[in-house]
C-alpha cells in the first residue's frame, strides 16, 4: 500500500464513520431523505460564504454551508406545516430550489473559479492525498483528514452528550417534551451536526454519494440489532467497511473511488437485507415455513388424538383437507416419524407416546 | 405545597386550542380536586386527546391557563406524568423495556446527566409493579398491546409525579392488563394522587371512576360520575351517536 492510498483510506474512514453516527438517529426517525436535501442545499451556503470571503479555503464556508443545510431544513418544515403539500413533496420543493439557485450562481459568477459541478456530485476523494496540511515546513498529512477528524470528534461528542436526550426524543417527542426535553432544538442540533458531516464529506465522496454513507449503514445495522448503541456501533463498523472495500474494488476496476464505496454500500444492504438472522427475509420466509409445517403437524396429531379418545372426528376439520398438497402431506407424516411422534403400521398412521403427549397439550393447553 | 389543598390539582381556565381554523375545544373550564380519578369521556374528534396536550403545552393554545396545585404548569411540570396513546410511538425502535421505563427518569436527571444504578432499580422496581418484571430485557418490539400499555405505565410511574394524565390506556389491551392498569391507578389515587384519564368504555365509567368531564369540543358537564354521568349529559355530548343510558344500567344492576 503507497502512503499515497492510505491517505484515501484514512480520509474515507473519518468520512464513513462521521456520517454513519448521526445517520442512525435520521433513520430511526425516518427522515433519511432529509439527507438529500441537506446535501444538495450546502452548496448554496458554500458559494455565498465564498462570495463573501473570497476564499475558497476559508473556514467561513463550513459555516455557511452548514447554515444553509439548517435553513433548508426548516424551509422544508414551514412548507410542510402550512398542511398544503405532503412532507415528502415539500422536500422535492425546496432543496432542487436551493440547489438550482447555487448553480446558476456557481455558472453566472464564478466561472473561474474550482468549484466545478462535476466534483459536487460525485467528489473526488482521489485528489485528498495532494492538499496538505503543512505546519512550519512539517508535513502533517492529508487536511481533509485534519477536517473531517474535527468534524468526526464533535459528532462523537454530541451524542455523546446527547444521547439520552436524542434517545428519548427519537422514540416519543410528545413524552420527551412534556418531561421538559426541548425535541425541536434536539432536532435543529441534529440537523446542524448533519449539516457539517455533509459538508465535511462533500469534498470526499460529493453531495449525491454521501446519502449512501449516511443511510445505508444504519440501515444495515438496523435490522440486525435490537439496541441503540450497538445499531450506531454496527453502523459505524459497515460504513468503514463499506469505505475501506468500496477503495479496493475502485482499485481494482479502475474506477472512481467514491461510487465504488457507494454500490459496496448498497451490496451490503442486500446481503443484510436477504440474510439477517431474524428479520431478512430468508428468516422471515423460513419462519414462515416453520410455523406452516408447525400447525399442519399438530394438526395431524390433533386428529389422530381425537380419533383415539373417541370423539367425533365430524367436528374437526378434515386432516386430508388442511394439507395444501399430497405431497406437503407426506412430508409432515415423514417429520413426525422422524421426530418419533406418530408410527405406521398396516397402511394406518398411529400415536406414540411422545406424539400422543404434544397432541395432549396442543389440545389442552397444558 | 404550603397552600395545602385549597388549589385543585388541576385548573384549566378559558382553554382553547385549534388546528388550522378548525375549533378542536372551545373555553373549557375544568377543575380536578386533588386525589381523585376522573375520567374525560366524549365522541371521536370531541378534543379528548387534545385536552391531555395542551394541559401540558404539547399543542399551542390560543387562549387560556393551566394551573397544577395552584401554580403555572411550566412551573410545575416535574409534578406531571403523561402516559402517551401506545399507538403514537413506533414499537419497533432498537431499544428493550427496562430502557424505556427508564426514560420516565429522564427528567430528573435533567440534560446531559446519563441514568445510573439508580434509575435502573427504580425501572425494575416499576416493572415489578406492572407485572412485568421478566419482561425487563425483551426488545419492546416482542410486546402484546396489553404488556406495551403496561411499559408506559411503568414509564410513568418512575417519575415521581403527583398528576397522571393517560390517553386511552385501555385502548386495545387484555382484560387482565385493563383490571392490572385499574388496580394501579386506584393505589394512585388512595395515594393522594390525580388520574385523569381519556376512557372510551362508557360502560365501565361509574366502576373505575369517581368523577367524569364529559367533552365535545366545549365542556359539557363535570363533576362527580353519580351527579352528573346521566343520559341528558350524554345526549349533549353525543347527540344520537350512543345507545348508552347510565340510569337504565344502575336500574338494572339495583334489580
Amino acid at each position: 500500500m503507497s502512503p499515497h492510498q492510505f491517505d484515501i483510506q484514512l480520509v474515507a474512514i473519518i468520512v464513513a464513520a462521521s456520517c454513519a453516527i448521526p445517520g442512525a438517529f435520521l433513520v430511526l426517525r425516518r427522515m433519511s431523505m432529509m439527507t438529500d436535501a441537506i446535501s444538495h442545499s450546502i452548496l448554496l451556503g458554500i458559494i455565498l460564504a465564498f462570495f463573501l470571503v473570497g476564499d475558497l479555503s476559508s473556514p467561513i464556508l463550513i459555516i455557511g454551508a452548514a447554515a444553509s443545510g439548517v435553513l433548508a431544513v426548516s424551509l422544508i418544515e414551514a412548507v410542510n406545516r402550512a398542511r398544503l403539500v405532503k412532507k415528502d413533496a415539500s422536500i422535492g420543493i425546496v432543496f432542487p430550489f436551493l440547489f438550482s439557485v447555487a448553480v446558476i450562481l456557481l455558472s453566472r459568477y464564478a466561472r473561474n473559479v474550482h468549484i466545478d459541478t462535476h466534483s459536487v456530485l460525485l467528489g473526488e476523494i482521489a485528489f485528498a492525498p495532494f492538499d496538505r496540511l503543512i505546519l512550519s515546513g512539517m508535513d502533517l498529512g492529508p487536511k481533509s483528514a485534519y477536517v473531517m477528524g474535527s468534524i468526526l470528534l464533535l459528532n462523537l461528542l454530541f451524542i455523546s452528550f446527547f444521547y439520552k436526550e436524542l434517545k428519548v426524543s427519537t422514540f416519543d417527542e410528545n413524552f420527551a417534551s412534556s418531561i421538559g426535553f426541548r425535541p425541536r432544538l434536539i432536532h435543529y442540533l441534529l440537523m446542524a451536526v448533519v449539516s457539517l458531516t455533509c459538508v465535511g464529506a462533500f469534498d470526499a465522496v460529493g453531495s449525491i454519494l454521501v446519502i449512501a454513507l449516511i443511510v445505508i449503514p444504519p440501515c444495515c445495522a438496523y435490522l440486525l440489532t435490537d439496541s441503540l448503541f450497538r445499531m450506531i456501533l454496527l453502523s459505524v463498523v459497515f460504513g468503514i467497511s463499506a469505505a475501506v472495500s468500496g477503495f479496493w474494488v475502485a482499485n481494482w476496476l479502475d474506477v472512481n473511488i467514491a461510487g465504488s464505496m457507494a454500490f459496496v454500500c448498497g451490496m451490503l444492504f442486500l446481503v443484510v437485507f436477504l440474510l439477517a438472522p431474524q428479520r431478512g427475509l430468508f428468516g422471515i420466509m423460513r419462519e414462515k415455513r416453520k410455523q406452516r409445517i408447525d400447525f399442519a403437524e399438530a394438526s395431524l396429531l390433533v386428529s389422530l388424538y381425537n380419533q383415539e379418545i373417541g370423539e367425533s372426528v365430524k367436528n374437526h376439520p378434515d386432516s386430508r383437507g388442511m394439507f395444501r398438497s399430497a405431497d406437503f402431506a407426506s412430508k409432515v407424516v415423514e417429520f413426525l416419524k422422524q421426530k418419533g411422534e406418530i408410527a405406521v403400521a398396516g397402511g394406518g398412521l398411529f400415536l406414540t407416546e411422545k406424539g400422543r403427549e404434544r397432541a395432549r397439550i396442543t389440545v389442552e393447553g397444558r | 405545597m404550603s397552600s395545602g389543598e385549597q388549589h385543585p390539582a388541576v385548573r384549566v381556565t378559558d382553554l382553547t386550542v385549534a388546528y388550522g381554523d378548525k375549533t378542536v375545544l372551545w373555553d373549557i373550564d375544568l377543575e380536578i380536586p386533588g386525589g381523585s380519578m376522573v375520567a374525560v369521556v366524549g365522541p371521536n374528534g370531541a378534543g379528548k386527546t387534545t385536552l391531555i396536550k395542551s394541559i401540558q403545552g404539547l399543542v399551542p393554545r390560543i387562549a387560556g391557563v393551566v394551573s397544577i396545585h395552584g401554580e403555572p404548569y411550566e412551573k410545575q411540570r416535574k409534578e406531571v406524568s403523561y402516559v402517551p396513546q401506545r399507538g403514537s410511538v413506533d414499537w419497533d425502535f432498537p431499544t428493550s423495556v427496562v430502557d424505556t421505563v427508564k426514560m420516565g427518569s429522564y427528567g430528573d436527571l435533567g440534560w446531559i446527566r446519563r441514568p445510573g444504578r439508580k434509575e435502573h432499580e427504580k425501572a425494575l422496581g416499576a416493572l415489578e409493579k406492572v407485572d412485568m418484571a421478566e419482561f425487563a430485557h425483551r426488545q419492546i418490539s416482542q410486546l402484546s398491546g396489553g404488556q406495551q400499555q403496561r411499559v408506559f405505565l411503568a414509564r410513568a410511574l418512575v417519575q415521581s409525579a403527583s398528576v397522571y394524565l393517560l390517553d386511552e390506556p385501555f385502548q386495545g389491551v387484555d382484560a387482565t392488563t385493563e383490571k392490572a392498569i385499574v388496580r394501579i391507578l386506584k393505589e394512585l389515587v388512595a395515594g393522594g394522587k390525580t388520574v385523569l384519564a381519556v376512557h372510551h368504555d362508557l360502560n365501565t365509567v361509574s366502576e373505575y371512576y369517581e368523577r367524569i368531564a364529559i367533552l365535545n369540543v366545549g365542556l359539557v358537564a363535570s363533576g362527580r360520575v353519580d351527579e352528573v354521568f346521566n343520559s341528558e349529559n350524554l345526549m349533549k355530548a353525543y347527540g344520537g351517536k350512543t345507545s348508552f343510558f347510565p340510569e337504565r344500567k344502575s336500574a338494572r344492576r339495583a334489580v
